[in-house]
């Protein structure tokens, strides 16, 4: 199979890739970038463990071609916040113990910071509605839940 | 008394880690060289294999190895507790799971092609997939060696039940079963296994439950010495029961493929792979009889439950024994005959998952005491008042219940309240739409009672600046134990949580702690830890009364120093101490053990002091039935535990918010559809694990009575939280529109028509060859 060129910006960096066209922006992002954050837990777009923002929405990135990606804006959880420079969401998961096997928990914050980043306010049946897409099978949601909306009340002080 | 560290909620020791993406777990990791491991499995779930060609398969570039079981070095069956399970088949496969064939390629698009290459001849076998077919004369049977399917049969003789039923005034008999259920952790299961020359063996890595007895599975398999096989633990994304015997197998096969190729080999499931050969929680076949006086006193219970153990042991002898012992409830009657089997079947083999065994009884027991309330006109709390476990109380098992607090009242009381009961209970509706409340109690043994030798290990050891690591061998399945560890040892030290490392669990370096299963890491590991820091502490103390010339008594510890009480001037960092300490010769470890109470067990009859200590628990779920299409929806749910003493509040209410939801999961809407031994729901389009939209508002109620035996008086709460909703929420319908469903899942259709619509016989047509 022939590779084909790409490009594409990860955590604000560009990149220049040849990758095979049946590669999905998943496996780009893990084995091509070292990018291992992002998880596969279904490969059907099903579990959300591999969400990430493309041009800001959440999306799976197991259901998209690397090529589909090609001159579009990706950010994947090791672009949300790293040590000391923390996102709202990543301070606020921390507090409310909002993951324990912690699998999921990038894919859930992928997907609450695309709510945030469209409901600067949310109620709680929007968060429950848009992390519905991301399973998660040890917390049962309520201290994820209370993390999204404390994290929203932070961001509007700031 | 007044804790500082422990009994407060303290951030869990891997936040950072696990919110930045950082946390490694097994698939994330890769190594120079690295092959693709891939199995092929089944095409029938009975069949004898009369040929497998590998020659093709072998002459693809870039396949590096291919195995069939001959190629096993060593035991080419392991088991935890019966060796029956096919490390791969090689004379007939009895699951659709079943491994024929490994490969090692590199990449997976060639493994896979490899595998197509692989022409594997069957010889089809008529197969058995109801566990009460299975028991009848002339069934097929999965293990031909063995004479008959019966994996084990456990029994409870109490009384004598033809005299209880006599002095009943009402007998009810009922059936109740329940359904395949999948683990579910996100994480699919994933191995990597490198050649270690050093070791003259092999390193595993992987997501991996029990590494002490995947380490002696794989041993057997390769014929190897445990000290040649290290298998190293990377984070769990998620078990719950789950990645215990489907792991030792892929350890197996991943390093039989890695001590071929001589270069590392990764195994990684996808979704569906793991859908088909992860073993599942036990589908229930349950017959209750019970006989009480019209005033609601029980006098006897007959119990006769058939479990599907699918293909292959695993846990079933286990699983069905914890069923045995709390197959009554938690209810005195002073007459008892309990029968539970574990059957073989072609279907997927069954094991442990969170609740071992007790979701399924309690589904049963708790419907039935609600059935019997209403055949009684009586009130299901008052029916229950009258009959549950108090100080004192005997068990169905002859065991006396007074070393502890029995605590069932008191936590059934608070959950009613909590959701308000009382008020709820006789609410009227118009419409389609209808409301109910129920419930649902239990106890539950902590540990593995006498299931075997229970113990678990610590070591803890202070490095030269004051930094310390604890080693032990009971793992964090996600649920929060090495934050809860490590505020025991801050705890007893005196020293900041941030100052301490629990180590990575790998065999080759921690101490043995038993397995991380039966909710038992907190009250075993948890005990082993703070022997262990407690010794290390007087070590120091020693050292330091030495140094400073003054009784041990005297010196005190906290806030991160000893010193000497009555003299100010004496006092050292606990780094300072360790130095001194190191300056004497002393050095600054200490291991400590924890053997658990004994307990005792009469098989023939059933009998004994089957766990040392118990927990009590109760789910309340205020639920809404639409009578149009039979869909169910719960509204809320109150889950009060007693757990003895929580060393981290929140983790713990973690526990309850996540029992909660994968027991809602249980009750409403969770089903392995397996037909005919061919697993028809192969992933979470179709298997359905409940979101964010699922799950309603949940009240955690955390009760606490210390425990004579456990670490600050703490129990246990993983799996409780999780046995009781299914229960509560089929209650809950019947109070809500009258329709008792005793089959799970509550499915709309089961609701609205009292069946449900899929076949579990049969085969679609495309398959009929």
């Amino acid at each position: 199979m022939e590779k084909v060129k790409i490009k594409l910006t990860v955590n604000a960096r560009e990149y220049e890739l040849e990758v095979y066209p049946n590669q999905r922006l998943l496996d780009v992002l893990r084995e091509n970038l070292h990018l291992t954050g992002t998880k596969e837990g279904c490969g059907i777009g099903e579990c959300g463990a591999c969400t990430v923002l493309i041009n800001g929405d959440a999306v799976n990135s197991c259901l998209v071609l690397a090529p589909q990606a090609d001159g579009k804006e990706v950010v994947t959880v090791e672009g949300l916040g790293q040590g000391e420079n923390l996102h709202p969401l990543q301070e606020a998961f921390i507090k409310h113990f909002a993951f324990q096997c912690g699998f999921c928990t990038p894919g859930m914050l992928m997907a609450a910071k695309a709510l945030l980043l469209k409901i600067p306010d949310p109620t709680e049946e929007d968060i429950r509605k848009w992390l519905s897409g991301v399973l998660c099978r040890c917390t049962g949601y309520q201290q994820i839940i209370d993390a999204v909306k404390e994290a929203a009340e932070e961001m509007k002080k700031c | 008394m007044a804790y500082k560290v422990v009994n407060t909620p303290q951030i869990r020791v891997d936040s950072l880690a696990k919110v930045t993406g950082q946390e490694k777990y097994a698939a994330d990791y890769s190594f120079p060289g690295m092959l693709c491991g891939k199995v092929l499995r089944a095409k029938f779930p009975h069949a004898l294999i009369s040929k497998v060609d590998v020659q093709e398969a072998l002459k693809l570039k870039g396949v590096h190895a291919v195995l069939i079981a001959q190629d096993i070095p060593g035991s080419k069956k392991i088991g935890a507790v019966i060796e029956d399970q096919d490390v791969l088949s090689g004379e007939k496969v009895r699951f659709l799971g079943d491994g024929v064939a490994l490969v090692a390629a590199e990449s997976m698009e060639i493994a896979e092609r490899a595998l197509e290459l692989i022409k594997v001849e069957y010889e089809p076998l008529p197969g058995v997939f109801d566990p009460l077919e299975a028991l009848k004369p002339g069934a097929p049977l999965l293990h031909p060696e063995k004479g008959d399917n019966i994996v084990n049969h456990h029994r409870v003789r109490k009384g004598d039940v033809k005299e209880g039923f006599a002095r009943s005034e009402i007998v009810l008999e009922r059936e109740y079963r329940t359904q395949f259920v999948e683990h579910s952790y996100i994480e699919p299961e994933a191995c990597i296994a490198i050649p270690a020359p050093d070791l003259k063996g092999v390193q595993v890595l992987g997501s991996i439950q029990n590494p002490f007895s995947t380490r002696k599975m794989v041993a057997r398999a390769l014929n190897l010495e445990l000290n040649r096989v290290q298998i190293t633990q990377t984070t769990l994304g998620g078990s719950f029961g789950g990645k215990d015997e489907v792991m030792y197998i892929m350890a197996a096969r991943a390093a039989m493929l890695a001590l071929k190729t001589g270069k590392p080999v990764k195994m990684v499931n996808t979704r569906e792979e793991s859908f088909i050969e992860s073993y599942k929680r036990h589908p229930y076949y349950m017959h209750y009889k019970v006989g009480a006086t019209r005033d609601g006193k029980l006098q006897a219970m007959e119990i006769y439950i058939v479990a599907d153990a699918g293909a292959y042991a695993s846990q079933s002898p286990f699983v069905t024994w914890r069923s045995t012992v709390q197959a009554t409830g938690p209810y005195e009657i002073p007459h008892v005959k309990t029968d539970v089997l574990a059957v073989y079947t072609n279907n997927t083999y069954t094991g442990a998952m969170r609740g071992f065994g007790s979701p399924q009884v309690i589904f049963a027991v708790e419907s039935l005491m609600d059935e019997l309330a209403h055949e009684l006109n009586m009130d299901p709390v008052e029916l229950r008042r009258i009959n549950i476990f108090r100080q004192g109380s005997i068990t169905a098992t002859g065991q006396k219940l007074d070393d502890h607090v029995v605590s069932l009242e008191e936590v059934m009381d608070k959950a009613l309240s909590a959701i308000n009961y009382r008020e709820k209970i006789g609410q009227k509706s118009e419409g389609p739409i209808k409301r109910g409340v129920g419930f649902a109690i239990s106890f539950r043994g902590c540990s593995l009672g006498a299931e075997g030798l229970d113990y678990a290990n610590a070591l803890i050891s202070a490095q030269a600046d004051g930094s310390i690591y604890i080693s032990t061998g009971v793992s964090d399945n996600g649920g929060g134990l090495k934050t809860v560890l490590s505020q025991i040892v801050a705890e007893e030290l005196g020293v900041p949580i941030s100052d301490i490392t629990v180590n990575v669990v790998d065999t080759a370096f921690v101490p043995d702690g038993g397995p991380a299963v039966a909710s038992r890491s907190t009250i075993m590991g948890g005990n082993a830890t703070r022997n262990a820091a407690i010794s290390l502490r007087e070590k120091l103390v020693e050292a330091m009364a030495s140094l400073w010339g003054v009784p041990h008594e005297e010196i005190g510890v906290g806030e991160g120093k000893f010193f000497h009480i009555k003299n100010p001037d004496l006092s050292l960092s606990f780094s300072k101490v360790v130095e001194e300490a190191l300056r004497m010769g002393i050095a600054p470890l200490a291991y400590g053990t924890y053997v658990a109470p004994q307990v005792t067990w009469d098989e023939e009859l059933g009998q004994g002091n089957a766990y040392f200590t118990y927990v009590y628990g109760c789910q309340a779920a205020e639920v809404e039935v639409d009578l149009e299409t039979g869909k169910v929806r719960v509204l809320r749910v109150a889950a009060a535990h007693d757990l003895g003493k929580a060393i981290n509040l929140k983790t713990a209410e973690g526990q309850i918010y996540g029992g909660v939801a994968m027991g809602l999961g249980y009750g409403l809407l969770e089903e392995v559809e397996i037909q005919e031994g061919y697993t028809r729901t192969l992933n979470f389009d179709t298997y359905l694990v409940p979101t964010s939209c699922d799950v309603p508002q949940v009240t955690p109620i955390i009760v606490e009575n210390p425990d004579p035996y456990g670490p600050y008086g703490a129990k246990s709460l993983g799996e409780p939280t999780n046995e009781l909703l299914a229960a509560a929420i089929a209650n809950a319908i019947f109070q809500a529109c009258g329709r008792r469903i005793r089959e799970l899942p509550l499915t709309p259709e089961r609701v609205l028509l009292g069946r449900s619509l899929r076949e579990k016989k049969g085969r679609r047509a495309s398959e009929i060859k």
